[in-house]
């Protein structure tokens, strides 16, 4: 069942995002970045920022919010 | 003079808190609390009235007639244990009639008992033959022909200590500790009168019966009837060394108790504030790894896993280890290595590794092992309450009226805190019990044991926590039983009321998620009405919460439970998570987190990352690292390629096996600091031996946030201690470290951290122990936290929307597993596994319920197969219903078993916790062992070979 690093990133995020979307889909957007920020290392941030343009279909919503929202600076 | 104890005043204290009675005891005025018995009177003023049945471990029995006084217009002798202190009393403990009578007894005493004091391995250490001298025996006039108990056999089943029933005496004590100190009344005075002989269950021999072997009955015998097999070997300690132990999240203090370099026993001690004198069969008698033939106490290095090891000196493994480390990073970026750090180690080691990380490494790619086990209580408590740690002290159970007991299975888990919670649990003098609502998949031990029944037992089905916790919520707004006043006081009242809106829609109500969890709705009502209005309410968890995908969102329903029922910040209440290792809760406050320094301070925090980055010397990165499995992903894609583990042993302890070999075996230099060539130095080139508590000085935090003191008793066989040896690789790197005691890492620990600030060796030893936060404002520290308002301002509720695991059932994968503890074994079990405690579990079995056994043909004892989606291995079936249709449990003490081939990647959302409690699985009868473990026993036997030198 192993998933690759690749799939496990766009799991984790779809999955924090998730969590947060009880918080109504802007306050979610927001603690979903600030998640990724303050949790993820940075080639993790980098990463994740290549794959929602790699695999545009793949991020829920709220959590291709979130990773458009890190700063560029952020990995 | 032999050795000598602790002082035993015979009966149990008094709260000093009650009104004082003064009365003379032998012509001296003494005063003592109301309700202190005559016995310990004398005693606190120096006088040690003869006693055979008392110890101030119990409550007082009054049946050895020895302590027998006067008292001035009171007819008779009257029995001082069981007599209490009145108002100008007079007393007299000695006298020419008291005299006469204890020699009548002690003569009736010593005319049924052995007299081979000299060759009897209580010698010296015989409260029998003290109390013999004392009343001045000389002679017996009875003579030693007729009935008797002379001559018995010897029970010498149990691996550490014996039981002859010549030298028993029938005082009670041991079936008295066994009932009031350890509660699990395995032992039983059988028969009556000259027949009366002490009992382990139904006459069985003690390793068969119920007895759990916590040794509180060997501490409480005052003659050799149950002695220490050690203390038989050995002989008498001579002196005793205060020392905390090194197995489970209690953090139980022990007198080590020597002669000369050599450790005779360990005895709990009574002074220790985590375990007030009782211990486990752990941390009582499983020390014998510490001189186990398999411990490596030379370094080796070796260029490639598939060679042998080769022993070399400790300068040149040190290195090698730094030239590794510095070329790795030449190579592929600063970023590429890493460390983890240890909950085993001291909380002075743990900084070590973390600064050589920081400041050495210079990045943050620094995690220990709580990732697995307690990182979702870090953030869900720190998120709501402000806290990464548990509320309250250990005390504080005596309090409570109703224990809401959650993912825990404390008897096996954290068996010296069961012990007092069960004394709890149970009526005591007049005071009815508190109430008990269990939370499990799994009928534990406290759902029904003797004397001992939770009111509600809620077997959830795994995975579903974050849902049930949300229906009691549910029931406790909608029935109208939240503490609004507290609430609108302490907590920020807009949040309750978005959450409280979140929980009262209709399908989280208790009917509407039944079917989902699997718990009666009635149930699930009746347990949170009970949880709101019984009373003190307070909760404690364990790893059945945080090891899940949601186990972060399960720790804040469980605070918003108690913040909406206002138990928070008294006795008796609070969030308490009972910590699986001995210094987890101290590995996590010491910054072993790659996104936080010492005191849960973010790296991102510039005015934390100047104080460090100028007592250090270095600028510091302000991105947080990687967290172990994110550590394992980087090494299967290239850039991370070095590892520091200090006493961790992730190939064995870390889900989903297959990946965490992977990545271990894609790194180029991963360097094992440990006891034992565990799992993951299979996969290492680096061996550094490590030291064990006995062999250093240092503190460890237990779950109370209790610092306590780890006291070196014996020098270090492998020749250093663990500090010493980080500092050695901190200084082949460069770095100018220069410690030469580890109270001068707790000094600089105190220097950077503000919760610490007033933390020292010197109050430590002057306190026994100190609960942090412990500085200006709380010079003592702080047993009880959140009294008048939260260590965040107000108390934030967190809307905590269930969301299943994407670990599904399903045909090929039917059945659900989970995973646990067993008491006589701990973690991965490199050190249990290595002492006699194997006599209880020598291996992982398989717990299934008779419905799904029968499905598939499988009978108790049989080898089955146990297979997941992420992998296979074979065990031994135990069928049971201690667990629920559709739901099997296993124990991941055995490498052999290695139940974590099964487990997956699946993780907490918010932390990365791994999903150990729920995988879906099949089982079905198996000849014997998987492939797989055959090929990683040869694997494993490959890779721990040692290169012989031939001889000069």
């Amino acid at each position: 069942m192993s998933m690759t690093t690749d799939d496990k990133l766009v799991y984790m995020v779809n999955q924090i995002a998730r969590n947060f979307a009880a918080m109504g889909q802007q306050e979610a957007m927001t603690a979903t970045a600030d998640h990724l920020l303050a949790f993820w290392e940075p080639r993790m941030k980098l990463r994740i920022r290549a794959l929602a343009v790699e695999r545009p279909d793949a991020l829920t919503p709220i959590a291709a919010a979130a990773v458009a929202r890190l700063p560029a600076s952020a990995g | 003079m032999a050795w000598i104890g602790e002082l035993d005043l015979g009966t149990r204290p008094m709260p000093a808190t009650g009104p004082m009675v003064a009365l003379t005891i032998d012509g001296q005025s003494i005063e003592v609390p109301e309700g202190t018995s005559i016995m310990r009177a004398a005693a606190l003023m120096g006088t040690s009235i003869p006693k055979l049945c008392a110890t101030d471990m119990l409550e007082s029995f009054g049946s050895c007639r020895l302590c027998l006084v006067e008292i001035d217009g009171r007819p008779g002798y009257p029995a001082s244990c069981t007599t209490p202190v009145a108002p100008g009393m007079i007393v007299r403990t000695q006298t020419e009639k008291l005299s006469t009578l204890r020699k009548g007894v002690m003569e009736l005493y010593i005319s049924d008992h052995p007299l081979d004091c000299l060759t009897c391995s209580a010698n010296g250490d015989c409260e029998l033959q003290d109390q013999a001298g004392a009343v001045g025996l000389r002679e017996v006039r009875y003579g030693y022909e007729g009935g008797n108990h002379l001559v018995a056999d010897k029970d010498e089943s149990n691996p550490y200590f014996t039981f002859d029933s010549a030298k028993c005496i029938v005082c009670s004590r041991c079936v008295r500790a066994c009932d009031e100190v350890q509660g699990t009344i395995a032992l039983t005075v059988d028969g009556r009168g000259f027949e009366s002989h002490i009992a382990a269950s139904q006459d069985e021999d003690f390793l068969s019966s119920e007895c759990v072997s916590c040794g509180a009955c060997v501490q409480a015998c005052p003659t050799s009837a149950l002695i220490e097999k050690s203390v038989i070997e050995k002989g008498t300690p001579d002196r005793a060394i205060v020392t905390t132990c090194a197995y489970c999240g209690v953090g139980c203090t022990f007198r080590a108790e020597m002669r000369g370099d050599e450790l005779v026993r360990m005895v709990p001690w009574k002074d220790g504030k985590a375990n007030r004198g009782h211990s486990c069969v752990k941390g009582r008698f499983a020390w014998g790894y510490a001189n186990h033939r398999e411990r490596i106490l030379n370094p080796m290095i070796r260029a490639s896993v598939d060679d042998p090891w080769r022993e070399v000196s400790w300068d040149e493994a040190i290195a090698h280890t730094a030239s590794e480390f510095r070329r790795i990073q030449a190579k592929y970026g600063k970023r590429s290595i890493g460390g983890i750090t240890s909950s085993r180690c001291t909380n002075e080691e743990t900084f070590l590794v973390q600064k050589l990380i920081r400041q050495g490494f210079g990045n943050n790619n620094v995690d220990t092992c709580a990732r697995v086990c307690h990182s979702p209580t870090g953030y869900g408590l720190k998120t709501t309450f402000g806290t990464s740690a548990g509320t309250q002290d250990f005390d504080s159970v005596m309090q409570a009226d109703v224990i809401l007991l959650i993912g825990a299975n404390p008897t096996d888990a954290h068996p010296v805190f069961a012990s007092r919670m069960k004394r709890r649990l149970r009526p005591q003098n007049g005071k009815p019990g508190a109430r008990l609502i269990v939370i499990d998949p799994r009928s534990i031990d406290l759902v029904r044991s003797p004397h001992v029944e939770a009111q509600h037992h809620l077997p959830l089905k795994p995975g579903t926590n974050v849902a049930v916790l949300t229906a009691m919520a549910h029931v406790i707004v909608g029935e109208g039983l939240a503490n609004e006043a507290w609430i609108r006081e302490r907590c920020d009242w807009d949040e309750y009321q978005d959450w409280a809106a979140f929980v009262s829609e209709p399908h989280r109500s208790p009917e509407a998620t039944e079917a989902l969890t699997g718990v009666p709705a009635a149930t699930l009502r009746a347990a949170a009405r009970l949880y709101a209005t019984g009373g003190n309410a307070a909760i404690y968890y364990g790893l059945g919460v945080t090891e899940h995908s949601q186990g972060s969102s399960t720790v804040m329903a469980i605070a918003n439970l108690a913040m909406a029922t206002g138990n928070i910040g008294r006795e008796g209440t609070g969030v308490n998570p009972l910590r699986g290792q001995n210094n987890v809760q101290g590995a996590c406050d010491m910054g072993s987190f790659p996104h936080e320094y010492s005191g849960y301070r973010h790296v991102s925090d510039s005015a934390t990352r100047a104080l460090f980055e100028t007592a250090w010397g270095v600028p510091l990165d302000s991105e947080p690292g990687l967290r172990i499995p994110n550590m394992l992903d980087a090494a299967t894609d290239g850039s991370f390629m070095g590892l520091f583990v200090q006493g961790e042993d992730i190939l064995q302890s870390d889900p989903n096996t297959h990946h965490v070999a992977a990545g271990l075996a894609a790194m180029e230099c991963v360097v094992v600091q440990d006891l034992f060539l565990n799992e993951t130095a299979n996969y290492a080139h680096v061996f550094l031996p490590g030291s064990t508590f006995l062999e250093k000085d240092g503190t460890f935090t237990n779950a109370e946030r209790r610092i306590q003191r780890v006291r070196k008793v014996m020098a270090p066989l492998n020749g250093q201690a663990d500090w010493e040896i980080v500092q050695l690789v901190a200084r082949a790197m460069g770095l100018d470290w220069s410690y030469t005691h580890p109270s001068e890492i707790m000094d600089e620990i105190a220097r950077l951290t503000p919760s610490f600030a007033g933390v020292s060796y010197a109050l430590l030893d002057e306190q026994g122990s100190v609960q942090w936060p412990a500085n200006e404002k709380a010079p003592l520290g702080t047993p009880m936290m959140h009294i008048d308002g939260f260590a965040r301002g107000k108390g934030k509720f967190v809307v905590t929307d269930y969301v299943a695991t994407d670990e599904k059932t399903g045909p090929r994968y039917p059945l659900l597993l989970t995973t646990g503890r067993i008491l006589s074994q701990y973690n991965v079990g490199a050190q249990t596994r290595r002492t006699d405690n194997v006599a209880w579990h020598p291996e992982d079995l398989l717990e299934i319920h008779p419905l799904d056994a029968e499905n598939r043909g499988i009978k108790d004892g049989d080898w089955v197969y146990l297979r997941s989606r992420a992998g296979e291995t074979t065990l031994r079936a135990a069928v049971t219903e201690r667990v629920a249709p559709g739901v099997v449990y296993t124990t991941f003490h055995h490498p052999t078993t290695q139940a974590n081939v099964i487990t997956t990647d699946y993780s907490d959302w918010a932390t990365n916790c791994p999903e150990y409690k729920v995988t879906a699985v099949q089982i079905g009868l198996s000849n014997g062992p998987s492939d797989w473990q055959e090929d990683y026993a040869e694997q494993a036997r490959h890779s721990r070979r040692i290169l012989v030198e031939a001889a000069e």
